[in-house]
Formats: C-alpha cells, structure tokens, sequence
C-alpha cells in the first residue's frame, strides 16, 4: 500500500514534469507551425544552467532563478538568431536544423563541462520526508515538484483560456492572418513564445536534475517522450498534453515499478526478469499504438474546441 | 421509370453548428446533364466532396447505379465509375499532362502493385491518355509540366484526367473558373460534345453556361434543394428568383 | 534518364567511379584507413538510398529509419550468438525482420501524416533502441560482438576487405538500380502521385495506404540489408545503431545530398561522412562545427548538393 502511494505520486511528479516539456513543444508548434527537436536541448541547458549557478551562489533558490533566466534568454536568442528565419518552411527544414542544434549543444556541453555528469545537491529543507498520510512519507522535493508543476499548469490554463495570447493560441495555426489583423506585432510574439517554451523546458530540466544526474543527452530520450504524448493528446492541445502527459507519466512509472512482479506471477521468474525491463520500457510505445489504431488524431485534438 | 443514376437521400452534413448539407435529396438520371447551382456558400462543393467521398456525410444515403456507396472510400467509388474534377485545379503539378491522364488510366487498368516494367513506356496506358487529351484539344501539350500550363489548360487537362477513368458519371465544380470569355467558349462547346457520351453533373456560376447545357438545374439555397427541374421552369420558378435574384450581381460578376 | 551529359550525371558518374576504383587506390597506396571508412560509407549510402525511397519519393518523412540497421544488425548477431553461422539463412532472416518491422510501424504510423508520421516513426525506433537495449542475453546496453562473420561458403569471404568492400559497393549499386526500376513503374508513379497530391490519386481510383505501406515496407527491408552489412563491418551490433541521431544522420544524408534523386543519397553519404571524419580529426568537438553547419545548409542550401548541380546545368 505504501509502495503504491509512493509510486502513483511519482508517476504524478513525472507526468506533471512531462507536461512543461510537452507544453512548451505543443505552444511553439500550435503558434508558430514550428517543429523545435531542440527543446530536449532547453531542457539539458536548464539543468546545466541550474547546477551552475547554484554552485556559484551557493544558493539553491537564486541559483534556480538564475537559470529560469538564462534558459529563457537562451531561447529568445536562438529563436532570433536562427529560428525565427525557418517560421513558414517545411517542418522537415524544422527537423534538420534542429538536429543541427542538439548536435552543437550536446557538444557544446562536453566542452565546457567536460563529459561527465554533474550532480545538484539539495538544501537541507527540500530533503526533510513529509507525512502525507498516517504513516507515509513522502519527499518535500519531490512534492515540490508536484506543486510548482500544477500552479504552472494552472497559469498556462489561465493564459490560454483566459488572455488575448490564449484567444491566439486556441485560434491555432490556420488562423495566422488573424493574428496579423489583431495588430498584434507578431515577431514579438513569436519571440516571447519560443521565450517562454524554453524556460518551460528549462524549468523542467532543473527540477528533474537533483533527481537524477545531469548529463549530456538527457534531454532526448524525455522529449520522445514528450513527442509521444503529443501524439496521444492531440497537437496544439494544453489540455490534451496535460491529461496525456499524466498518462504517460503514470504509465511509465507504476509499468516500472510493477510489471516485473506481475509478470512474476504468470511466467518463471528467469523469463520474467528478462522480458520486464524490455516490456516495461515498450509499455508506453503500445499505449500511443493503441492510441493510434483508434484515434488517429490523438485523444483531445486542438481543433474540438 | 428506370432507377436514377445517382440518388442522394436526406444527406446531412455539419460544420459545427451549421448544417453545409441539410437533409438534401437529389436524383441524376441517366444519360442526363444535371446543374447544380446556388449563391455563395450554398454548399455545393460540400456536396460534391461527400459524392466523391472526399467528406463523409453526418446522415443519409448516397446510392450509385443501384449500389449504396455512402460509406465506401474515395478510391473505390472512383473504381465504380464516379469521376470529379476540382474547383481549385487540382494535379498533380511536377508530372507532365501525359503523365496526369496515364496515371488516371491506370488507376483503371487492374492494380498497380508492378515494380519493375517502365510505366511510362507501357503503349496502352500512353495511348489512351493521349487519346483523353486529344479529347480536350491538350495533345499538343503532352509532355508539358503541369506546372508550366496556362490556368485554361490546366482545367481542360482536369477534364481530361476525369474522362481517362472512363467514368459513368462526371461530377464537375465549376470547370469554367477563372477562363477567359474564349476559353469559357471552348469549354461550353467540350461539354456540349461530352454530355453525348457520359452523365454529367455541373456545378457552376457562368449562367449562361448553364442554362445553355443543362437537361436539369437543381437549385441548392443553405444546403437544401429549393428547386429541381427543367431549365424553362427554374427561370420561371418565383422561389429562386426571390433566394437567388438577390445574389445574382455576386454570382455574375464572380462567374 | 537522359543520357546528355550534364553537371550532375557528371558528378554522379564520378562518385561510382572513384568507388568503384577504391581498393585499387589502397592496395597501391596502402591506405587501408580509406578502406574501412568507405565500406563504412557505402553501407551508410545503401541506408540513404532506401530512406530516399520514401522520403524523397514517396514523401514519407520518417525519422525512425536507423531502426532497420539494428534489425537487420541484430538479426545477423542473435543468429550467430546462437550458432547459426550461414548468410545464407542469417540475411534472408535480416530482411525478413526488417520488412515485418516496417509492415507493422508502417500500418501504424501511415495512419497519420506530416509531424505526426515524423514524431510517431521517431518514437517507434527509440522503442526498439529500448527493446534492445533490454535484451540482457545479447549484451544489453553494451551490444554483443559477432565472432565470426556471415559465412556463405566458398563463394565469398566477407572477413577480407576487399571482397566485403566489394560486396557493400555490388549491394548498393544493386539497390540503386532496383530504386530506378521502382520509381519508373507502375507502382513509383501512383507513389510519386501521393506524394505530390493525394486527395487526387484518391479520386482518380489509388487507394493510398496501401501503395505507401508497400513502398515503406521495401524501404524498410533494403535498409534492413544495409543493417546486416554494417553489422559484419563493425563485428558487433549495439542498441547505438538505432539511436534516433543516427535517423537523423541518414535523414540529413538524404536532404543534404539531394531528396528525390537517384545518386544525390550516395553524395550525401559521402560528403557527410567524410566531412564528419574530417572534423573528428580536427577536433574533439567536430559537431560543434557540424551542428551549425546543419542549420546554414537548411537556412541557405536548397534541393541538397544534387539540387545546386542542377541549378548549373541551367545556368
């Protein structure tokens, strides 16, 4: 009972770190038509940023701003500098030049971290476990975690349900004229968007960071996740990857932490403990199959408004 | 009275709110040029796509030569003999007009599951889409990129593609878009040559285009039938007049 | 296919060539470095020429492709772990799985189109790069050495160089020759056709799918080919032949060399790879300058090196 609270939480905590990256993805191709395979990328960067200047202020929390910042100036850069030139192009000029990206930034790391990875080492107060229920505890980190994740899942619901920005984004990407007949000064908005993905993702990486080490890649096996949730919710749809996202997250982590003994229970355990680990880690590709051979267009498309 | 051609029954189609198809109902018989025609955003292309299975319908029936097809694919009602051309020219813009009609042919000439022999070198398939072009006066542009015709040519050649399929039944919207006054000539004149030979149903704004050609005008207002019969009695018809008259500066100065 | 004489068939002509001549240069030179990098690239091309099938051709934009090498690798690996030596069975089982692998994506993923085919063939090949790597009998993460190469009895000896360079040049100029024949069929029109207009393939009487799932199931299988190769090359296979940057590789080889030409794939190859080596030599951190370079050939390079030759020949 206690292991399946703590997993079914965890599976919470990841889903809900899925979600920022799966937003942010899903916002700049809702807008901007834009294919970004560079968002793991943002995601590494804010990570890095995060252990960075946490070691060179010796403060988590300012540390942690710092990098916010950094991944989000980072991401206006990159989308002025090179990206905003691609806006209109083919989505396969999109792939490729954002392959391009995560090639420079993979090395551009090794070189100035070095190839190993770096740790982040919390404050005392986030490791303290919190009593959720009689007799279980829980990580305030990772309850952290939950928290900060479901209030920027709420801002963005805001956003988009509530503000002219929102209005646009649920216009989608058909309606691009519109955009330019608001009077809106929409290089701007493009720009601040593509601002925004990346502290989205940015602010994923860091807080996944002192949960696991911060490595050069680490951004790309967790935005095919994020490309599988996009597919399961549907794209341009802040609900779809929400609720996709918390899927997925669920899925990947009680299959983990629980197919092994299932299957324990029907096979031997020898053939058991070989095919877990590979079934375990197929069991979200068969979900967005079966995903796929019942609703192509993903479970929440954009364009049921 | 024999069975119609084509029979549409109680066809319902929804965008949302709007009903673009409203429980229309619509017989084509045999052998027949039957127009179609209605003020802007009537629903007429709607209805074409749900007849070639380009949309599928909310409600109703669409039955073929006696068969219901209503829910068959695209391909297959093709295969039973429906062809359409398309509003907005629709080709396939880097091949040459040859290649177009060819690939229209086969489509009809058993599958296409053959990996190795030269499509293009294939005498029966050439022949006979040279044949469809000749049949629209495009011979002489065969080997041209599609690209690289004139709008005129490139809706003759979409006619030509329709013919290759040897259809039963030929559903054309508005083939006489965008022409000039002489190509609109030509065109008149190809269809007037065509209706001989295939049941044809048009849909067009060029009034005098239709009232010219058509055996029988079926007048669509918001998706439904207001009207459907002789041309003398749909000029004479009070409630066309009234939905329709309205609109007809638009229609003429957009035709 | 024209015969005139002209920048690109030129360029084309010279790439075979100097292939061809390859073995004759080392053997005189005793550069036996250039050898084995161009066994590498061949296998590379044969990998880019079946990718540009579908993509290039077909407009199928999958970035899964790599997936086929480690089947096709893997095949040869478990086969031989096992102890069943024979090419003759281990390559027909290659290409068996690889095509069975790509029936099935196939059917699933063509159910889609645009992003959605890129991101969900991504998805599918990462899934067998986890599957893969889950595989704890046949060395899991770390991959499994193949000890002895495909034997095919004393009709050829893939453990000289010569001979399996020789064979990886036969595989791919074979494989560029059934692209030919393929696209100028029957069946390469109606492919052709979809790509460039469907709504009007299906209303002309082609039932898309079908035609698509064909053409990526070929694709799938002559990569599967060059899976088999690349493993008896490298004497080992490893989940890191799947990893979606090596799709990504042979996605930019494909762009790169020139999409929807017959020899722009094996250009591609060449240039990309050797420029690759070329930068490794020079740095440690080649990608730093390959990544950017990426981003100016997509800003700047249209219709790949292939498509520049063409614009040449015009003037």
């Amino acid at each position: 009972m206690l292991l399946v609270v703590e997993q079914f939480l965890n599976g919470l905590q990841f889903g809900l770190l899925l979600f920022l990256l799966a937003a942010g993805l899903t916002l700049v191709f809702g807008i901007m038509d834009f294919v970004n395979l560079a968002h793991g990328s943002l995601y590494m960067m804010g990570a890095y940023f995060t252990a960075t200047f946490v070691a060179w202020t010796g403060s988590f929390v300012v540390g942690v701003l710092l990098a916010l910042g950094a991944t989000l100036l980072l991401g206006i850069v990159l989308e002025f500098v090179a990206l905003r030139h691609l806006y209109g192009r083919d989505h396969l000029d999109h792939v490729l030049a954002t392959f391009g990206l995560i090639l420079f930034f993979n090395d551009a790391v090794r070189l100035i971290w070095g190839p190993a990875g770096l740790a982040l080492p919390l404050p005392a107060w986030l490791t303290v476990p919190i009593q959720i229920m009689p007799g279980v505890f829980y990580p305030s980190y990772r309850l952290a975690i939950i928290v900060v994740s479901l209030l920027v899942a709420i801002f963005l619901y805001v956003m988009v349900m509530r503000t002219r920005l929102g209005m646009l984004i649920r216009a989608g990407a058909s309606n691009r004229e519109m955009i330019g007949a608001l009077g809106i000064n929409i290089k701007l908005l493009y720009t601040l968007v593509f601002g925004l993905a990346a502290a989205l993702a940015g602010l994923a990486g860091l807080m996944q960071a002192p949960i696991l080490t911060v490595q050069i890649g680490m951004g790309e096996n967790i935005l095919i996740l994020a490309f599988v949730i996009i597919v399961i919710g549907g794209i341009g749809s802040i609900r779809g990857a929400f609720l996709a996202a918390i899927f997925v997250g669920m899925i990947d982590t009680l299959g983990r932490a629980f197919l092994p003994d299932l299957l324990r229970r029907v096979l031997s355990s020898a053939t058991a403990s070989t095919a877990a680990p590979a079934l375990s880690s197929m069991l979200i590709y068969l979900v967005m199959a079966i995903v796929l051979v019942l609703r192509p267009e993903g479970l929440f498309p954009a364009n049921r408004r | 009275m024999a069975d119609p051609l084509l029979r549409v029954e109680n066809l319902v189609r929804r965008f949302g709110g709007i009903a673009a198809t409203d429980h229309l109902s619509l017989d084509v018989a045999s052998g027949e040029l039957h127009a179609i025609i209605g003020p802007n955003g009537a629903g007429k292309t709607t209805l074409i796509s749900q007849l070639t299975g380009q949309l599928q319908p909310n409600s109703g029936a669409i039955r073929f030569a006696g068969r219901d097809i209503t829910r068959l694919p695209a391909w297959r009602r093709s295969a039973l003999g429906l062809a359409r051309s398309f509003q907005i020219t629709s080709l396939l813009s880097e091949f040459t007009a040859l290649d177009n009609v060819a690939l229209a042919v086969q489509a009809h000439d058993g599958h296409s599951f053959y990996f190795w022999g030269d499509a293009r070198r294939e005498k029966h398939l050439r022949d006979k889409a040279l044949a469809a072009l000749t049949r629209v006066g495009l011979e002489r542009r065969a080997g041209v990129v599609v690209s690289r015709l004139s709008h005129g040519e490139q809706r003759e050649l979409e006619l030509a593609v329709a013919l290759a399929t040897s259809p039963k039944l030929l559903l054309l919207d508005e083939p006489m878009a965008g022409l000039g006054s002489t190509e609109s000539a030509r065109m008149i004149k190809l269809l007037q040559e065509l209706r001989r030979e295939v049941t044809i149903v048009l849909v067009e704004h060029d009034m005098d285009a239709v009232f010219a050609l058509a055996d029988r005008i079926t007048v669509l207002v918001y998706g439904r039938v207001i009207a459907s019969d002789t041309p003398a009695a749909i000029r004479g018809n009070e409630e066309v007049k009234r939905a329709y008259l309205g609109d007809q500066h638009v229609v003429t100065s957009n035709g | 296919m024209s015969a005139s004489f002209n920048a690109r068939n030129a360029v084309a002509a010279l790439v075979v060539a100097g292939l061809v001549l390859l073995p004759l240069y080392t053997s005189l030179s005793g550069n036996v470095f250039a050898l084995t990098l161009f066994t590498r690239i061949v296998i590379f091309a044969l990998a880019a020429v079946s990718l540009n099938l579908i993509m290039g051709y077909g407009g199928m934009m999958s970035f899964g492709h790599a997936a086929y090498l480690g089947i096709g690798g893997y095949a040869v690996g478990i086969l031989a772990f096992e102890g069943t030596g024979s090419g003759f069975i281990q390559w027909p089982v290659a290409l068996a799985a690889s095509a069975l692998f790509a029936l099935v994506i196939g059917a699933l993923s063509l159910r889609t189109r645009g992003v959605y085919f890129i991101m969900i063939t991504l998805a599918f090949a990462q899934m067998a790069y986890y599957v893969a790597s889950g595989l704890a009998r046949y060395g899991g993460d770390d991959g499994l050495t193949i000890y002895k190469r495909s034997d095919f009895g004393g009709l050829i000896n893939l453990s000289n160089r010569v001979q399996f360079y020789y064979l990886c040049l036969g595989c791919l100029l074979g494989g560029i020759y059934l692209v030919w024949r393929i696209v100028n069929s029957r069946f390469g029109m109606v492919v052709q056709g979809l790509r460039s207009n469907e709504a009007r393939m299906q209303a002309i009487g082609f039932p898309a799918t079908r035609y698509r799932l064909v053409c990526f199931v070929i694709a799938g299988t002559l990569c599967g080919l060059a899976g088999a190769l690349l493993a008896n090359n490298t004497d080992f296979v490893s989940p890191a032949v799947m990893y979606w940057t090596r799709s990504g590789d042979l996605m930019v080889m494909v762009i790169l060399g020139g999409m929807g030409s017959l020899f722009g794939p094996v250009i591609g190859a060449v240039v990309y790879l050797v420029l690759e080596e070329f930068l490794s030599q020079l740095t440690e951190y080649w990608a730093l300058i390959m990544g950017p370079l990426l981003l100016l050939i997509v800003l700047f390079g249209r219709g790949g090196i292939v498509g520049l030759l063409g614009r040449l020949d015009r003037g």
